[in-house]
């Protein structure tokens, strides 16, 4: 678990020098510790979506009221978000992702490992620019690229964790 | 008001046009295809942002503007198509609950983009009582003319987030297209928000 808090409070860090409003989420066992983070901070939003896709339009409607959002979510719901990924592309509005793998390593429960397996490819035919990550000392580093990228180019970009850094959900049976 | 008492006779293009003239300043963010060629008819403005896709995200990207603009008042204006794609954010918006947002729905019950065929309005769903199940409590239900007044003070007046449905009628309209380039339209919308340089 020490490994969790160490990515989760660089990428917070990050997140405050940058002047981040909010973070918009339907969240993940992997991002426990950043989303506590943000909900305890008087200064940023945590903004619960309904399905994935609803970010594309929050991040994209915060950019143009001129405030920065960060879309945090577990990869199985990134096949949510393709159509939507369309919206901030074609007004190159900045939407940097946080991405937690699963199905991809280790996974206990088949049913995440179509989209796991995917998950990059699929962003990539979009459009989005991917920087895995598989060791937690490269998390933090490999954010400022990904989210710097984003908002210097109003491009999409997205982080996505393995779980070779936040671990397979064990479903108790470890 | 049951579904079947009232005929969808309100014409959305004066109805829209009347709307946005007395829109007090409110930023518009009309949903893609008739809400926006709607919006577009009654006049240009750089208020508006224009969008011919992302089914779904008119609200979401209200809301985003809403929280990062709170001394501006935001307004959703969609169809009930939309509506029905992104229903879930009505629960985003009741949690966040900004004061500034307001949601007009246009409802003919059809896909009027895509060959007018049937929506998921006309015989059961009631979008107001919807809206009110997800939080989002004061709601109207516009389906004549003399409700106008009402409309104005719910969607760009009173402290939000607030609902509204209106019953348009399927009607055939003129084309009426606004600039495609995504990017000359979120620049120009942001410029007039103050948050871009000219």
């Amino acid at each position: 678990m020490g490994q969790v808090f160490d990515w989760s409070d660089g990428v917070f860090s990050e997140l405050k020098q940058r002047d981040f409003a909010t973070v918009c989420t339907v969240p993940d066992g992997g991002l426990t510790q950043l989303l506590k983070r943000v909900s305890d901070d008087p200064n940023m939003q945590l903004v619960t979506l309904s399905t994935e896709e609803e970010g594309m339009g929050v991040v994209t409607g915060q950019w143009l009221g001129g405030q920065r959002s960060l879309l945090a979510i577990q990869s199985s719901g990134v096949g949510n978000c393709i159509n939507a990924l369309g919206f901030p592309a074609i007004m190159r509005a900045p939407c940097p992702m946080l991405v937690t793998m699963r199905g991809v390593w280790g996974e206990f429960n088949p049913w995440q490992v179509q989209m796991g397996m995917a998950t990059q490819q699929v962003l990539e035919a979009v459009g989005v620019k991917c920087f895995p990550v598989d060791q937690p000392e490269d998390v933090r580093e490999t954010f400022v690229g990904a989210v710097d990228l984003a908002l210097h180019g109003g491009f999409s970009t997205a982080v996505l964790i393995s779980q070779r850094v936040i671990g397979a959900k064990g479903f108790g049976q470890d | 008001m049951t579904q079947a008492s009232f005929s969808n006779r309100l014409q959305r293009r004066p109805f829209v046009a009347e709307l946005l003239a007395r829109r007090d300043g409110a930023l518009i963010i009309p949903g893609l295809g008739s809400p926006t060629w709607d919006c577009f008819a009654a006049g240009d403005s750089p208020e508006y942002l224009y969008s011919w896709g992302g089914m779904g995200l008119a609200i979401p990207t209200a809301l985003g503007l809403a929280m990062a603009q709170p001394d501006r008042r935001v307004v959703a204006i969609t169809g009930d198509g939309e509506m029905m794609m992104g229903i879930g954010s009505l629960g985003v918006v009741a949690d966040q609950a900004p004061d500034n947002l307001g949601i007009l729905v246009l409802d003919n019950e059809h896909f009027g983009e895509t060959g007018k065929q049937s929506g998921l309005t006309g015989n059961r769903t009631d979008l107001c009582r919807v809206a009110e199940g997800f939080g989002v409590e004061k709601t109207l239900f516009v389906t004549a003319e003399d409700q106008t007044d009402d409309l104005v003070n719910l969607l760009f007046h009173r402290p939000g987030p607030t609902f509204a449905v209106a019953k348009i009628a399927l009607s055939e309209d003129p084309w009426k297209l606004p600039v495609k380039d995504g990017v000359a339209i979120a620049r120009r919308f942001r410029i007039a928000v103050g948050v871009d340089q000219p």
